[in-house]
Order: C-alpha cells, then structure tokens, then sequence
C-alpha cells in the first residue's frame, strides 16, 4: 500500500501514483485536505483509491488550473472509497467506459450551496458495465448528484443527493436498481431519462424502490440548455422516454410541484432510432405525502398544464398521455400500458391528448382506478460484487 | 611529447566516435521496456538545444496542426532501418515497432527580443505492445529534458505574433492526458501523421520537397498513395466550409469521434460525420452542466454568439473550456474561424 499525506506537492504525488500503480495496489489518501490545482486521473485496471473516511480525506479544487474533472477514471476494476472531492470546476468523479466500478462512501460537494457555477455532476461514471455506487453522498451539483450514463448494470444504494439539480439520475442506460437511498432538497429527487443521439440510448429496466424522495424544493440552479434545466423545483420522481420501470415502496411527499411524472421527451431531434415516449411503467406500494402546493410553473409546462386541469387540485402522480399517433387512435398494446396499483390514496391526473386538444372531450383522466392491474416485477439486478 | 601526442588522438577518437553515438538513434533503447530519465539519451539530436536531428531522424510539418497555446512545435519522425510503413485509406500511417514521433513544444519567440524556450518534448514510440506516450520537460539551461509522469506546470512568458507579450501558465500534460487524446477504442494511435495531413512542401536540410514524395524516397511509402484531400485551415484560399470542418477535424475530432473519449456526447467533429444534429447544428447539449454557458444548442446557424461551440472555444475556466487539456489560452484565429463558418451557416 503507498500511503500519500497532504503536502505542498500533492497533486504530482498523487498523480503519479496513479500512473506509476500496478494492478492489485491500494493508495492510501491520509486525513487532511489535499489542495489539487490540476485534475487527477486513473488509468490502471484494478487500482483502490482510498481515503480515510468522508469527512476526513478531501479532495479540495478550489483553486483548480486546468482539467474538468477533480478525478477521473478510465480503468476496469477500480474501488474508490472513503475520501471527499469538493469543488472541482466540472465534474467531480467522472469515470467512463469501464466495467466494474464501486464508489464506496464517496461524498462529492460544492461547498457553496446551490449555485449554477457550481460543477455538472458529482458521482459520473458514464458508459460502464457493473457500476456499485454504496454509503455515498451528492451536494450542489449543478447538473447531477449521482449520474450514471449510457451504463448497464447498475445498483445505487444507501446513498444520499442532496442540493442537486436532480438528486440521483439514471439516463441511457439499462438495468439499474436505485434502492435505499435519500434525495432530499433537490429541484427533483430521481430521475429516469433517456436522451435521442447518443451512443446508447433506449433506456429499459429500471427499479426505484425503497428511497425517501422528499422535499425536493430548491430552486432550478441549472444553466439553460441543460435538460436537467427543465425540471421544476417540486419534483419527487420522473421517468422520461424508459421503458420497464418499476417504481416502489418509495416515500414521495413534500414536493412542491409533483411526486411522480411520466412524461415524453419533448424536444426536436432528427435521431429516426429515439422512442420519446415511455412504456411498460409500473407504481406500485408508494407513500405519498403532500404535493402540488406551490406549483413551480416558471420551468417548462409541466406545472402549468397540471395546474390547469387539475384545477388547483394537483395529484400525486402525472402522465402526459403522449403515445404514437396509431397508439391514440388503436389504443396501447397490454403490456406497454402503465399500471398503478396499491399507493394507498395517491391520486393521478393523466392526459387524454385526444380530448386535450378538442372542446367538449374530456382532457383528462383523474381516476387512478383506471391504470389498475397485475404488477409483473422485474429482476434485481445483480452482479459479481468482488473484485 | 610523444605521450600528449597520443592523448590528443585518443581524444580526437573519442571525439569521432562519440559524435557517431550523438548523431545516430539509439534504437536498443526504443525496444527496451524501460524509459531514460533524459531525453538525449535516445540520441534523437546532433544538437539537443538547437533542436538538429540525428541523421536518421527527419523533420515533418502537418498541414492542419493542433493548436497549443500558440507553441512552435518541432516534430520529427523516426523509423527504423529499411522498414516500410503501412497505409490505410484516411488512417494514420501504420508505423513499424521501434519508430518514434518526437515533438518538442517551445516558444521560439523569433518575433522579439526574447530568447527561445524549449518546454517540453513529446514521444510516442511503437513498441510490440503498441504506441507509449513518453514525455519530457526541459531544463532551464535548455541543455537536456528530463522525464515527467506527472506532466508540469510552467509558467512564462512568450511572443505573440503582434509582438505582444503574453504570460502563461504553461502544463505539460501528465501519461493520462495523452491518452485522453490520442486513445480510440481504448488503443493509443497517433493523431497527425495521415496522408491528407502530410500533403505539404517542406524545407529539409537539403532542398525543398513534398513530404509525401520524402517520405517515399526513404522507401517508407509508395509515391502514389489515393486519400481524401483536406485544405488546411491556415490555407486562406480554401473554402470556408473546408477550412472549418478541418479546423474541428484536428482540434475536436480526436475526442468527438466515435469510440473517442468524448463519444458520450454525441457531438461528433471529425471530418467524415455527416449528420448536422452530431456536428453539432441544434444539439442540445448533454452533460456540459454551467459550460452550456446558459445557450441551449452546440452550434445555431447563422449565430455563432448562441452556439456553446464557441462559448466552450473562448472560455479559459477549465471546468468550461473545450478542449479540456492541452491549452491554457484562447485561440482567437480558430474562434474567428469557426464563428465565420457558423454565420454563414
């Protein structure tokens, strides 16, 4: 094990272990602030970076020169755990294209608060293949706390995203469990996005269950153009453009706009091979609290639409109807329909686009009786976790 | 006297023969899996300071460089005895083992009374395992670099071509910035030496000549090899449309590229993307986060003030810049460049 103590000279310590590591090595960050003017980097398979706790080993940008990340990693079988990096000038954890990644009580900051200067994502592995993200906290980022991308295989648990823009996000990618974790304080607590022109795309499989997602009322601190900056303050979940999501025994309340929204990806894209719509969405077992009491109607029109058709008496769960085109005439196939089943009193308000868009039909569905049906569960998601 | 007679020829030997070390490669040293701690130990150069190339090393000049905060690069090539280079279509040269890519960053500062500064000296070298990115930093008396794994900060002053002098925070990058670049498909390849790139006259010790030509009369190459013209961006009399998408070909599109370490964006700057939504035109961005700079497309025909393309191009904040390594300054030339191209879009 090499063990590295904050010095004057930290960043070419550490960057060089790092690049001097043999597979098999730990390195050792001791108790301290290490003050990192340039971007670290891992690029050595089976390398674990440690610290000695959270709260004690940290990782501080401040006053970071150059790269956009604090540290980045491109190496397979890398553990990462027990260390802090706090106000990186982009990202804070990127790691990309790897298979088999573990975060292990990893805790990303902007010590600022909510600040759209603040860096994108906290937590960033993107286009991995067994990705463990345990114990681990997300504060302020501006984009994403937690953000795993383009990725397959993924488990994040017992974690916490908290003054986020979106607290824990999953996007393009396929069979992920999100578990046991708190989003709190954010715009939207989870979010479930797939996004058209990227590598991959088609967002499948996908399992929030058993998370606080609760007062989730800052206000939306991200930049425009970022898809993330359509998301109004208020949010508990959103799913976007997925299919096979299963949504349950989460505890959704205090949200100022919504607890759950389904909802079609609503930009222009020339990407033939992007489905827009969700499909196959299951909400089943949820305790929802109180919502919709201060609509954020300033972000989008989700709010706004809502606001309207419910009268002022905002539901618990929200979809915006939109299916193709044959679907609104013909109807979904069975196993594309949404089903909600078991949320105690939740109610719902569901888009009818048809009668949205004639006068003397009715715009909406309110009774949440009618997306009752036989939840079909999908499989957790595992992997080898050693290594 | 007869003693000093002979040791002065014993030095005049020595003399000899340790110029002959000096002037040619040391091509045991290329193959060996270790790395010297000093530069000159490779022998790339009859004179390290003055940057003269050993005899078998040779000169080359790329017509679209990469920019690097207004560096003069020196690059050179070596390639082993009577070895041939392979040739794929629009692909970089497939160089033997044992051939080597030395670039050496420094202000030359030949616009002004300053002296020139060597920074730093780049090596890739084709080893049985494939290309290693080496780099060196040099010293101050600029008589040798020494090895760096870590890169280096170097803060100084150079030239500009206004004659204006320009303070920098000057960073070799560290063995994983290399590969930031210079990685495809998680396999390091070179970035400039492809035939489009190489179709230039040079001045070489001897006479002027076509590089390609050159390089075919070292036997390295057929004379008669079929690519893909590219105009140089610096080529004022090319199209604009050309100019620009070589400009991103060899600025951006070593990233930006499928399976290049910026794919996960689905921005993609090289030369042979076709698709406007992946070049950028009306794109959203994906993960830029604050380098969106509050604008809401990559590129908005006919706008280049709204398009984040040129935002992330100005910008000097690392956590906004594009590229993300390799530069400290703006390139104003390329900003100009890549503005004009999107008004007219």
């Amino acid at each position: 094990m090499q063990i590295i103590q904050p010095s004057s000279n930290s960043y070419e310590q550490i960057q060089e272990a790092l690049i001097l590591a043999e597979p098999g090595d730990v390195i050792r960050l001791t108790a301290g602030t290490f003050h990192l003017e340039d971007s670290l980097s891992l690029d050595v398979d089976g390398v674990q970076i440690e610290g000695e706790g959270m709260n004690q080993t940290i990782l501080d940008f401040q006053n970071q020169q150059s790269g956009a990340q604090g540290l980045s990693v491109t190496s397979d079988n890398v553990t990462l755990q027990d260390f802090s990096v706090q106000n990186a000038k982009g990202d804070a954890i990127k790691v990309k294209g790897v298979r088999n990644i573990k975060f292990l009580r990893v805790k990303t900051e902007w010590t600022n608060g909510p600040s759209p200067k603040n860096g994108a994502y906290g937590l960033y592995p993107v286009e991995s293949t067994n990705v463990l993200i345990d114990g681990c906290v997300a504060i302020g980022a501006s984009d994403a706390g937690i953000y795993v991308g383009q990725s397959k295989y993924i488990i994040v648990r017992n974690s916490r995203a908290e003054f986020n823009v979106a607290g824990i996000e999953i996007e393009n990618s396929y069979f992920a469990d999100v578990h046991d974790n708190l989003a709190t304080n954010n715009t939207g607590g989870i979010l479930v996005f797939d996004l058209p022109s990227l590598p991959q795309q088609g967002g499948h499989h996908v399992r929030v269950f058993n998370n606080r997602s609760v007062g989730n009322n800052t206000d939306n601190f991200a930049p425009e153009g970022n898809i993330v900056g359509e998301v109004p303050r208020g949010t508990g979940v959103i799913i976007q453009a997925n299919s096979d999501v299963e949504i349950f025994n989460n505890e959704i309340g205090e949200n100022d706009t919504v607890n759950i929204a389904v909802v079609t990806y609503g930009n222009d894209t020339d990407d033939e091979a992007y489905y827009p719509h969700p499909k196959s969405i299951q909400i089943h077992g949820n305790t929802f609290g109180p919502t919709g009491y201060n609509p954020d109607t300033s972000k989008g029109e989700l709010a706004q639409i809502l606001y309207e058709l419910s009268g002022g008496n905002m539901p618990d769960i929200f979809w915006d109807g939109l299916v193709p085109i044959s679907q609104l005439i013909f109807g979904q196939p069975e196993n594309e329909r949404m089903v909600i089943s078991n949320n105690g009193d939740g109610t719902l308000l569901a888009i009818k686009p048809i009668g949205y868009m004639l006068p003397l039909f009715e715009p909406a569905i309110l009774d949440i009786n009618e997306f009752e049906g036989i939840i079909k569960p999908l499989a957790p998601v595992e992997f080898d976790e050693i290594f | 006297m007869k003693s000093s007679k002979k040791a002065s020829l014993l030095f005049f030997v020595l003399l000899l023969f340790g110029t002959q070390v000096q002037s040619s490669v040391n091509a045991g040293l290329l193959k060996s899996s270790t790395v010297p701690q000093n530069l000159s130990e490779f022998g790339f150069f009859q004179n390290m300071q003055k940057q003269i190339p050993a005899q078998d090393v040779h000169p080359y000049s790329l017509v679209s460089p990469l920019f690097s905060d207004y560096t003069d690069k020196l690059r050179f090539v070596y390639v082993p005895d009577n070895q041939k280079l392979g040739y794929i279509k629009d692909k970089v040269f497939i160089f033997p083992v044992g051939s080597t890519l030395i670039k050496t960053f420094a202000y030359l500062n030949t616009n002004g009374p300053m002296d020139q500064q060597l920074l730093e000296t780049r090596l890739l070298i084709n080893t049985d395992l494939g290309w290693k990115a080496v780099s060196y930093v040099w010293n101050e008396d600029q008589t040798d670099a020494k090895r760096t794994i870590a890169g280096a900060t170097i803060p100084t002053t150079f030239i500009n071509s206004y004659g204006e002098i320009i303070d920098i925070r000057y960073r070799a990058p560290n063995q994983n910035q290399c590969k930031e670049c210079h990685q495809v498909n998680k396999v390091m390849t070179p970035i400039g030496p492809k035939v489009r790139n190489m179709d230039k006259t040079l001045q070489y010790e001897s006479q002027e000549m076509n590089q390609l030509l050159y390089w075919a009369a070292q036997g390295w190459i057929d004379s008669k090899l079929q690519a893909e013209s590219m105009h140089g961006y610096l080529d004022v009399n090319a199209p604009l449309e050309d100019r620009a998408r070589a400009y991103l070909d060899i600025n951006c599109g070593h990233c930006h590229l499928r399976g290049g370490s910026a794919d996960t964006t689905g921005l993609y700057l090289n030369l042979t993307e076709k698709k406007k939504e992946h070049l950028g035109i009306f794109k959203k961005p994906v993960a830029a986060g604050r380098a969106s700079g509050n604008l809401k497309y990559s590129i908005v025909p006919g706008k280049p003030d709204d398009s984040i393309l040129i935002y992330r191009m100005k910008s000097l904040d690392p956590g906004i810049m594009m590229p993300e390594s390799g530069r400290a300054l703006a390139d104003q030339a390329g900003i100009d460049l890549i503005a004009n191209w999107i008004e007219q879009l």
